[in-house]
C-alpha cells in the first residue's frame, strides 16, 4: 500500500492542474464567444491585425 | 506598424444581425481592416455584434457603409449602455467557486469510496484526514455567497434557504472534523462539498438568467444611440441628445424620434404621436406647434427649438411616474421565498428534535450530534435550491428561441398567474402603420390616384400606393404635380384638376375624416382609412380566449375606431378615449376585484399601466419607456407570441411544482431513516445526487 505515498500526491496534483487550467480559461474570457471560435477554426487564417 | 505614436482609442460596438457563419466572420473582420483609422476588428457570433478598435473620433457612418457595401446590415451601439452589461464579474467567480466545490468534491469522493467499501482504520484515518484537508479550504471558500446570503438575513431577523444550508455546512464540516480526531467512522466531508456543488450550480444558473435577461434588454435600448443634429451657426452638427440645451435649434429627418420638447420653427410638419396619446392618424403641425419629445416626424424634415431637455421633457417626467406605479411586482413573492419561509424553520426544528430525542433517550451527545448533522444534510434543499432556477432556465430560453426576452426575474411565475388580458390597440394590436381600401375606385380613379399619392412621404400617401401597386395598378399622366402641406396633392390630368387629400382640400366640406379624391368637378370619392392588424392577431385573442383568459382592448383613440378593431378581432371588450391615467385606473380596477392583469401595449401612455399590472408585455418597436416597464418584450411582431408566453410560464410554473413534489418526496423518505440514526455518509450523499439530478432531467422538460 506503500505505493499510495506516491499516487495521492499524483492524483491530486493532476486535479490542481485541471482546475487551473479551468480558473485561466474563465479568467482570460475563453467561454466568451463559443459559437464565434468554432466557427473561426473553419478560416484559413486570422485576418491581418 | 510603421506609425508608433502612441495615440488615443476608441472603443467602437457595431450590432450585425445578419452574420451567422465563418465566412461573415473573415467577411467582416477583413472589410474593416481596410477602412481607414480601424486598428482591429473582433467579431463575437454569439452575440452578433463587432468590437472596433479605432483612432479617437472616427466617423461611424464609413464602418456601417462599409459593411452595407459587404452585404451586412450594422447598427451603431451605445457603449456606455453596453458597458454596465459586458463583464460579468459576478458570474465568473460563482463559475470560479464551483470549479474549486467540484474539484474538491472528486477527490474527497475519491477517499470517500474507499472508506465506504471497507478501507482499514489507518488507512480509513489517513483518508479522512486529507479529505479534511481537501474539504475545509475548499468549502470555505466556495460556500462564501451562501454564508453572506445567511448572515445579511439573520442580522435583520429572517429566515431565508441560506441559513439551513449555511448551518448544514458548517456543522457537517465541523462535526466531522470531530469525528475523525476521535478516531469516528462517519465523516460527511463528501456531503458537505457536494451540498456546497449542487447548491452553487442553481445559484449559477439563476444568475445567468438574470444576467442575460438583463442584457439583452441593455442591448435594445444601446441600439438607440441618442444622438442628434443640432443647427448651429456653422451648420447642421450631430451631437448628444444629452448635450443639449434650452433655446437650441434641432433639425429631425423624416421617420426621426424628435429627442426633446419645443416649439416648432418649420413652417410644415406631419407627426406621429400615437406613443403618447394612442391616436392612430398622423397630427399636421404648424409653425409655432408645441412638440412633445417622443413624436416621429412623418413628412420631411421639421426643425424646432429646445423648450424642455433631458430629465425636463414630458417623456421623462411621465417616465419617472412609472415607476411610482410598480405596485404589483414588488409584492409579489417568488416561489421559491414562500417555500423557504415555511421550509428553513421546519428543517431546523425537525434538527433540534432529532438532536433533544436522541439526547433524553440514551445521553449520548455525540450520536445526537451525529443524527442532528445527518438530518441537516439530508433535508437541505438542493433540489428545492434547483428546481426554480433549472426550470426558469430552461424555459427563458426556449421563449428566447421564440422571440420572447423575459425582461424580470419573477415574470414567469406572475405570467403563469393571469387570467385576464388588457391590449392596447395602437401599435401593439395593429402595426401602426395605416392602410387605405382602394375598392371603391373605378381603374381610371385609381391611376390618377397613384399617380398623385407617389409624389409624397405622407404615410397615407404611401400605403396608397402599396396598395395599388399590389393591384398592377399604373400611374395616370398627371402633370403639375404639388404637394399642399397638411392639406393634400393636386395636379392635373388632360386640362382637369385632379385632387387627393383632406375633405376640405377636396370640396367635401363636413365630411367623414379620411382621404378623399376628386377629378374635375365630379362628386369626391372616400378611401376608406384602416389601421392594419398585425399578423396573426385574430388566431392570438382567439387562442387568448381559448384559454379561458378575460380580454380587453384599451385605447387613446376614437369610439368609432376602437369599436370597429374590438369587432374585427372578434367581438372583444373595448374602451375608448382612455387617458393614460385612466389606463392605470382600469388596470386597478380590475385587480381590485380579484383578476391578475396581462397588459400588453407599446406606448408611453400604457408604461404606467404595465407597470401596474402582475404581468406586462411590450412589442420591441415600442417606446424604450414601454419596454423598460415591461416584463416580456417580443421581438418578433407576431401576436401569437402573447398566448406561447403564458401557456410556457404555465407548464413552467407546472414543472416547479412538481419539482418541489420530488424534493419534497426525496425528504419524506429520507429523514425517517435519518432521524431513526440510521444514516450513513453513503446514503446522504445517493440521496442527495439523485434528487438534484432527478430535478434537473425533470425541468429539462420545459423545452
Amino acid at each position: 500500500m506503500n505505493v499510495l505515498v506516491y499516487l495521492i500526491p499524483a492524483s491530486l496534483l493532476l486535479g490542481a492542474g485541471g482546475l487551473l487550467a479551468f480558473i485561466w480559461a474563465v479568467r482570460h474570457d475563453q467561454f466568451e464567444d463559443l459559437q464565434g471560435d468554432a466557427e473561426r477554426i473553419l478560416n484559413d487564417a486570422d485576418p491581418p491585425e | 506598424m510603421l506609425d508608433a505614436m502612441p495615440t488615443p482609442t476608441d472603443s467602437i460596438t457595431l450590432s450585425l444581425p445578419g452574420i451567422h457563419c465563418a465566412g461573415c466572420i473573415a467577411k467582416v473582420e477583413r472589410g474593416l481592416a481596410q477602412v481607414k483609422g480601424v486598428r482591429a476588428a473582433r467579431v463575437n457570433l454569439g452575440r452578433r455584434r463587432v468590437t472596433i478598435e479605432a483612432e479617437a473620433g472616427l466617423a461611424r457612418e464609413p464602418l456601417i457603409g462599409a459593411l452595407e457595401d459587404l452585404g451586412f446590415e450594422a447598427h451603431e451601439m451605445d457603449s456606455a449602455a453596453l458597458a454596465v452589461g459586458q463583464s460579468d464579474r459576478i458570474g465568473k467567480a460563482l463559475l470560479l467557486r464551483i470549479a474549486v466545490a467540484g474539484f474538491a468534491l472528486m477527490n474527497v469522493m475519491m477517499f470517500s469510496f474507499a472508506v465506504w467499501f471497507g478501507a482499514g482504520e489507518i488507512t480509513r484515518d489517513v483518508f479522512h484526514w486529507l479529505s479534511a484537508a481537501i474539504a475545509i479550504p475548499a468549502a470555505t471558500y466556495a460556500a462564501q455567497p451562501f454564508f453572506s446570503k445567511a448572515v445579511q438575513a439573520l442580522r435583520v431577523g429572517r429566515l431565508n434557504m441560506d441559513v439551513p444550508i449555511s448551518v448544514a455546512i458548517v456543522l457537517a464540516l465541523g462535526m466531522s472534523t470531530y469525528e475523525v480526531a476521535s478516531g469516528g467512522a462517519a465523516a460527511y466531508f463528501d456531503a458537505a462539498l457536494s451540498l456546497t456543488f449542487f447548491l452553487l450550480c442553481g445559484r449559477y444558473l439563476e444568475h445567468r438568467m438574470r444576467h442575460e435577461a438583463r442584457s439583452a434588454a441593455q442591448e435594445l435600448n444601446a441600439l438607440e444611440v441618442p444622438t442628434t443634429t443640432q443647427m448651429t451657426r456653422e451648420g447642421p452638427v450631430s451631437v448628444a441628445v444629452a448635450d443639449l440645451r434650452v433655446g437650441d435649434i434641432v433639425q429631425v429627418a423624416a421617420g426621426g424620434r424628435i429627442p426633446v420638447d419645443g416649439i416648432q420653427i418649420s413652417p410644415h410638419g406631419l407627426i406621429d404621436r400615437s406613443f403618447i396619446t394612442g391616436e392612430s392618424l398622423p397630427l399636421s403641425t404648424a409653425e409655432g406647434a408645441e412638440l412633445i419629445a417622443g413624436d416621429v416626424s412623418l413628412s420631411g424634415p421639421i426643425t424646432l427649438r429646445a423648450t424642455q431637455v433631458g430629465d425636463d421633457t414630458t417623456l421623462r417626467r411621465l417616465a419617472a411616474l412609472v415607476e411610482v406605479a410598480e405596485g404589483a411586482r414588488n409584492r409579489f413573492t417568488a416561489i421559491a421565498d414562500r417555500a423557504a419561509t415555511v421550509y428553513a424553520p421546519a428543517v431546523h426544528i425537525l434538527a433540534l428534535a432529532a438532536f433533544v430525542g436522541w439526547l433524553t433517550l440514551d445521553g449520548d451527545i455525540r450520536h445526537a450530534l451525529n443524527v442532528a448533522v445527518a438530518v441537516l444534510i439530508i433535508t437541505c434543499p438542493c433540489a428545492l435550491g434547483l428546481a426554480v432556477p433549472a426550470v426558469a432556465t430552461v424555459a427563458t430560453g426556449r421563449l428566447f428561441r421564440a422571440g420572447l426576452l423575459v425582461k424580470h426575474e419573477t415574470a414567469l411565475e406572475r405570467l403563469a398567474t393571469v387570467d385576464t388580458v388588457v391590449l392596447d390597440k395602437t401599435g401593439t394590436v395593429t402595426t401602426g402603420q395605416p392602410s387605405v381600401a382602394t375598392d371603391a375606385l373605378t381603374p381610371a380613379q385609381c391611376e390618377v390616384a397613384l399617380a398623385l399619392a407617389q409624389g409624397s412621404a405622407h404615410p397615407l400617401s404611401r400605403a396608397l400606393v402599396a396598395a395599388l401597386k399590389d393591384r398592377g395598378i399604373r400611374p395616370a399622366p398627371v402633370l403639375g404635380i404639388a404637394e399642399r402641406a397638411g392639406r393634400g396633392i393636386e395636379g392635373s390630368l388632360a386640362g382637369l384638376e385632379v385632387r387627393l387629400g383632406a375633405p376640405g382640400f377636396v370640396g367635401a366640406n363636413g365630411a367623414d375624416e379620411g382621404l378623399w379624391l376628386r377629378l374635375g368637378e365630379a362628386a369626391p370619392v372616400r378611401l376608406p382609412v384602416q389601421e392594419t392588424l398585425r399578423p396573426s392577431a385574430v388566431n392570438a385573442l382567439s387562442a387568448l380566449k381559448g384559454m379561458g383568459l378575460n380580454v380587453h382592448l384599451l385605447s387613446g383613440d376614437t369610439d368609432a375606431a376602437t369599436r370597429k378593431m374590438a369587432a374585427e378581432l372578434g367581438g372583444i371588450a373595448w374602451a375608448a378615449s382612455v387617458s393614460p391615467e385612466q389606463k392605470i385606473a382600469f388596470v386597478e380596477t380590475l385587480q381590485n376585484d380579484g383578476a391578475r392583469v396581462l397588459m400588453v401595449g407599446d406606448g408611453l401612455n400604457d408604461a404606467a399601466a404595465l407597470a401596474a399590472a402582475t404581468a406586462s408585455m411590450s412589442p420591441a418597436s415600442a417606446l424604450d419607456v414601454a419596454r423598460t416597464a415591461a416584463d416580456v418584450v417580443m421581438l418578433g411582431s407576431d401576436l401569437e407570441s402573447i398566448p406561447a408566453a403564458v401557456r410556457m410560464a404555465r407548464k413552467a410554473r407546472r414543472l416547479v411544482k412538481q419539482n418541489f413534489a420530488i424534493a419534497a418526496g426525496y425528504n419524506l423518505l429520507a429523514v425517517p431513516i435519518a432521524i431513526a440514526g440510521l444514516a450513513t455518509p453513503l446514503l446522504a450523499a445517493i440521496a442527495m445526487s439523485t434528487s438534484s439530478i432527478t430535478v434537473l432531467v425533470n425541468a429539462m422538460r420545459a423545452r
